[in-house]
């Protein structure tokens, strides 16, 4: 072990990134490449009665013009892993606005786009639904990855006995995730068999799904994605259009590319689905709690059973002994949701953080003491054991370095200038989802060394903390160690989804690179030092030397459970918002988070996944939604001048610490996930926060300025 | 986005004879805002003429101590030409407090002055949009409105225009310079800007084929106390949902002379007379501007989503006004 692991290394693809040598999706040159572009649904429901594609197929340039009466038919698909089992030009059938009518593959992308506008649709529209919140009478109760109650203890009679009651109800708005990469997919048949480069959160699981969708053996296809301009969960599952690039390519008989625009990306491969959140919760004078009920609603689609879980996180986060969550959604005329940074436990720790800071007030009692008081020592539905939670020292670091003791509780007690200041904070939580991997770590001639995984870098840092895991058990320079991803020819590993990467690949590639360490042990007769390795090499005549290594849960995998323990990383996020005392705009002033999740393999990386999700949150609190068009049935918008997310003068000073942790339950290497963590309970923050300025309290995200007029 | 036909300009008459004689041949600058609206399927002409390079980028001094700006200047160089910062502050501001500095770099002031609204129903061709399309109706009356205008709207549209520089030249008393097939003419700034009315496809009196060659700002040189207040949702990059281009000249505690003008509230910069007439003579304090912030509202209506714009407007008007006059001194 040379302690690699821990260093504050910076990324190893820092460099390609910033050059533009980093080769992206879109960017990779094929011979003979051709471009496909959608024509989408007007409509919400309905069916397509005519298609006039003849002024398209005329259009300079076109190859083919794709819809339902030419494309052939594919075989079904299944949710999960595809994000929806409706697939676009099989059938007639609308059911939501943005589904593609159309494909249209010309020479050029700027001529198949020019075409794409030429087809011309007429529809039998069919009534719709877009607005859940007025059909909360048709919500339905169905399994989507969790189980939708849960029920702990005998909630009414504790409820009804005791002395401080509350109910609120909170709303989040629908979000998208707006990577800055569109995305992208290049599809081309090469003797029978197809090669992809799609931008991808999972080679693998995309590779199954085209598969499955073409009828073809998965070995007979090939998935590459070696970096991705942003992720967040949109391209985890497999969508409609990966599909049906590699159909138009077969069809005809050329490379294809097909780049989906800004507009597409808003209908064509989920969303965050808003929520409708009630609290209630009940506890003693001492701020005991007693009775717990969390309950969401969310939108849902007419196809698949894709459910935002608003309330899971009440399931875990306090000790509460008759505790109660509920899940149903409402379907209606809109794709189906995803996941995105950070699902489930994101939106639920909104309206219960948001709930314990009213409580508190109530109670008056500080925040972070009845966080305290509610503390859970194992989980209180499953009643296990946590396999480590280091969540009390995040509270008093988190307000140490804040600064919190200085905070006055009267609402618009403190101020300067203009500005009301408000400070507010709230805990986070994220179940830590594992997934096994495989790699191969390969001593090479020279003494370099080769990590190999079909896993992916969506931004996160892997590129740089797989060389230093490697490093670290091999004794080399991180520098002198190369990682290759993102391509189904490599060992097999997951989706880079659920914060589970490091964990999963990183015990992987530990795996395999003490497994190499050892064949060169013995292949030595005993301890040898990292800077012999190329001579022994040398001196058996070898070119290379190779280890397999693999790790697999001891639990349910995608899950945060092994037999005995329960695995979730947490955290504290305070922050200060500034509000002007009369044009009333909320504005982030500083976050501190200090989080306990398990070994940092790389606190420079690592960091910036904090901080990144900070911004994210802030998103969430203060500017980000997408605003549904009633009348129409569709997005008002679909672009990023009306969808805001922050922008570097949104973002103030961000602090992000973690405290000292390795949790060997979890992952061999001690590891657990933080890449979604981070974007945890920085809305609530915000939300307790504007309160603790202005006393408005604001139930219903984005916190915009005419809420607080 | 449909094939057209492009050439660029290497002078003035040429560009003007190419534009005129074609109904649906535009000029095209920094193109910031008009490749969007071409790609959206908005914008659909057959010829662009490219003026980019037509020599009318230089910003002057005139000699009764006024500004002359060429249309072919970029957003950022007029930002920060000394003569425009030294004299009309609050067009410096204005000018920074749009866009981002990629954009202003490649912004034009003339092109500024064409931009076009950015209702959300304008921009798809998929809704009906009377300024797109006239005659199809306006979707936004009925649909999400939050944006859109408070002030001199029709039902046939309630878009508002989005421009920030522009809200300073209309208090600024700016006039346009305009070079057509008939020669040139000058177009006082609050006459560019039209109001929607029965024809909101119309965003400006300027006449097909007339290019705009200079923005002369006339001397005023109380100028110098002058503030750009612009409120949005996000820090940076985002058009304002109300802002206050406010000139004022204070002494001895009496407001001598004002000019007030606001944005993202109605389909043109819309200058506050009935502001200033209260602020002209009376005492430069809060309470003057409070009455000069509710005269400058009065004829407000709202939609189902702006109301807070009518406050919000009012409450930015008083700050830009004390901020502008400061205490009275």
């Amino acid at each position: 072990m040379s302690n690699e692991i821990g260093k504050p290394l910076s990324r190893l693809d820092g460099r390609p990134k910033v050059t533009g040598a980093a080769r992206y999706t879109a960017d990779t040159p094929i011979e003979g490449l051709t471009y496909a572009v959608f024509a989408t649904s007007t409509i919400p429901h309905g069916r397509v009665t005519k298609l006039d594609v003849s002024k398209a197929e005329v259009a300079p340039g076109v190859l083919k013009v794709l819809t339902h009466l030419n494309t052939p038919k594919l075989k079904p698909i299944q949710h999960p892993p595809a994000g929806q089992s409706l697939m676009p030009l099989q059938d007639d059938r609308i059911l939501y606005e943005g589904q593609p009518v159309a494909l249209v593959v010309a020479d050029t992308w700027e001529r198949a786009r020019h075409a794409a506008d030429l087809v011309r649709v007429e529809y039998a529209r069919a009534p719709f639904l877009m607005d859940f919140t007025e059909h909360l009478d048709k919500a339905v109760t169905v399994k989507g990855f969790f189980e939708p109650d849960s029920k702990t203890g005998d909630f009414d009679r504790a409820f009804n006995s005791a002395p401080v009651k509350l109910k609120q109800n909170y709303h989040l708005a629908d979000r998208h995730h707006n990577a800055m990469e569109p995305h992208a997919t290049i599809a081309a048949w090469r003797r029978g068999k197809l090669d992809m480069y799609d931008t991808v959160q999972g080679v693998f699981v995309a590779r199954t799904v085209i598969a499955q969708a073409l009828g073809r053996k998965p070995a007979d296809v090939r998935v590459r994605s070696k970096y991705l301009g942003g992720g967040y969960g949109c391209k985890g599952f497999v969508w409609p259009h990966q599909i049906l690039a590699a159909v138009a390519a077969r069809e005809v008989r050329r490379p294809v590319k097909l780049v989906l625009t800004r507009a597409q990306d808003y209908t064509s491969h989920g969303y965050q689905a808003a929520t409708e959140q009630t609290v209630t919760l009940a506890a003693g004078r001492d701020g005991q709690l007693v009775a717990l009920r969390h309950e969401s609603v969310a939108p849902g689609s007419m196809s698949d059973d894709y459910v935002e879980y608003g309330a899971i996180a009440s399931r875990t986060m306090y000790a509460c002994p008759a505790l109660e969550t509920r899940h149903r959604i409402v379907r209606v005329n809109r794709g189906p949701g995803t996941p995105m940074r950070a699902p489930q436990e994101g939106p639920s720790m909104f309206g219960l953080e948001c709930a314990m800071d009213e409580l508190a007030v109530v109670l008056k009692m500080d925040p972070v003491e009845l966080r305290l008081k509610n503390y859970a020592e194992r989980d209180p539905t499953k009643g296990k054991p946590f396999s480590s939670k280091k969540l009390r020292e995040c509270y008093s670091e988190g307000a140490q370095r804040f600064g919190w003791e200085r905070r006055n509780p009267k609402p618009g007690s403190m101020r300067e200038g203009h500005d009301l200041i408000g400070w507010g904070m709230a805990s986070a939580l994220m179940e830590t989802y594992r997934f096994p991997a495989t790699a191969r770590v390969t001593l090479e001639r020279g003494g370099t060394v080769l990590i190999e995984s079909g896993t992916q870098e969506i931004g996160t840092g892997v590129y740089t903390i797989m060389p230093q895991i490697a490093a670290d058990v091999l004794g080399v320079a991180p520098e002198r160690v190369r990682l290759v991803l993102g391509d189904t020819t490599l060992p097999g590993a997951g989706m880079t989804a659920g914060s589970s990467t490091t964990m999963g690949v990183g015990s992987a590639v530990h795996d395999a690179a003490t497994k190499l360490k050892q064949k060169l042990t013995e292949m030595a007769g005993g301890p040898i030092a990292p800077d012999a390795y190329a001579d022994l090499l040398k001196r058996r005549r070898l070119e290379k030397l190779s280890a397999e290594g693999l790790w697999k849960p001891d639990g349910e995998a995608g899950t945060g459970e092994s037999k005995e323990w329960t695995m979730y990383t947490f955290g504290a996020v305070f922050v200060e918002v500034r509000v002007d005392e009369s044009l009333r705009v909320p504005r982030l002033a500083r976050c501190v988070g200090v989080y306990s999740a398990g070994r940092i393999i790389n606190p420079k990386t690592a960091r910036s996944q904090m901080t990144g999700g900070m911004i994210w949150g802030l998103g969430q609190a203060l500017l980000e939604h997408t605003e549904l068009e009633l009348n129409y049935g569709r997005y008002v918008a679909k672009d990023l001048a009306n969808y805001l997310v922050p922008v570097n003068a949104d973002v103030p000073d961000l602090e992000a610490y973690f405290v000292d942790e390795v949790d060997e339950h979890a992952s061999p290497i001690g590891a657990k996930g933080i890449g979604e963590l981070g974007a945890v309970g920085v809305s609530a923050a915000i939300a307790n926060a504007v309160y603790h300025a202005t006393g408005v309290r604001v139930r219903d995200l984005p916190i915009t300025v005419e809420k607080l007029l | 986005m449909k094939p057209f036909v492009y050439s660029r300009a290497t002078e003035a008459a040429a560009a003007v004879r190419q534009v005129s004689n074609e109904r649906s041949a535009k000029f095209i600058a920094g193109g910031t805002n008009l490749l969007d609206l071409m790609k959206s399927g908005v914008e659909l002409p057959d010829r662009l003429v490219d003026i980019a390079r037509l020599p009318l980028a230089e910003i002057t001094a005139l000699p009764q101590g006024g500004v002359r700006i060429g249309a072919m200047a970029r957003n950022s160089t007029a930002a920060n030409h000394p003569l425009v910062r030294e004299r009309y502050p609050v067009l410096t501001q204005a000018f920074l407090a749009g866009a981002t500095g990629q954009i202003r770099n490649m912004a034009s002031v003339g092109g500024n002055l064409m931009q076009r609204t950015r209702c959300p129903y304008f921009y798809d061709p998929a809704m009906r949009c009377n300024k797109r399309e006239p005659g199809s109706g306006c979707s936004a009356v009925e649909g999400f409105n939050r944006i859109h205008a408070v002030l001199g709207a029709s039902e046939q549209c309630i878009a508002v225009h989005p421009s920030d520089m522009c809200v300073a030249l209309a208090a600024l008393d700016a006039v346009v310079r305009v070079q057509g097939p008939e020669g040139e003419r000058e177009i006082p700034f609050d006459d560019f800007h039209r109001l929607p009315g029965d024809t909101p496809q119309q965003d400006t009196n300027l006449r097909h084929g007339e290019l705009i060659t200079a923005v002369d700002l006339p001397a005023l040189p109380f100028a110098k106390r002058s503030h750009y207040l612009k409120v949005r949702d996000r820090a940076s990059y985002e058009f304002a949902l109300v802002s206050v281009a406010a000139v004022l000249d204070v002494s001895g505690g009496r407001v001598r002379d004002a000019r007030v003008a606001l944005g993202g509230v109605a389909h043109k910069p819309w200058r506050a007379r009935e502001a200033e007439k209260i602020l002209t003579g009376a005492r430069a304090n809060e309470e003057t501007y409070r009455k000069a912030a509710e005269a400058a509202l009065s004829g407000a209506r709202a939609y189902k989503h702006n109301t807070f714009k009518i406050e919000l407007a009012k409450r930015a008007i008083v700050r830009a006004l004390s901020t502008a006059g400061g205490s009275g001194a």
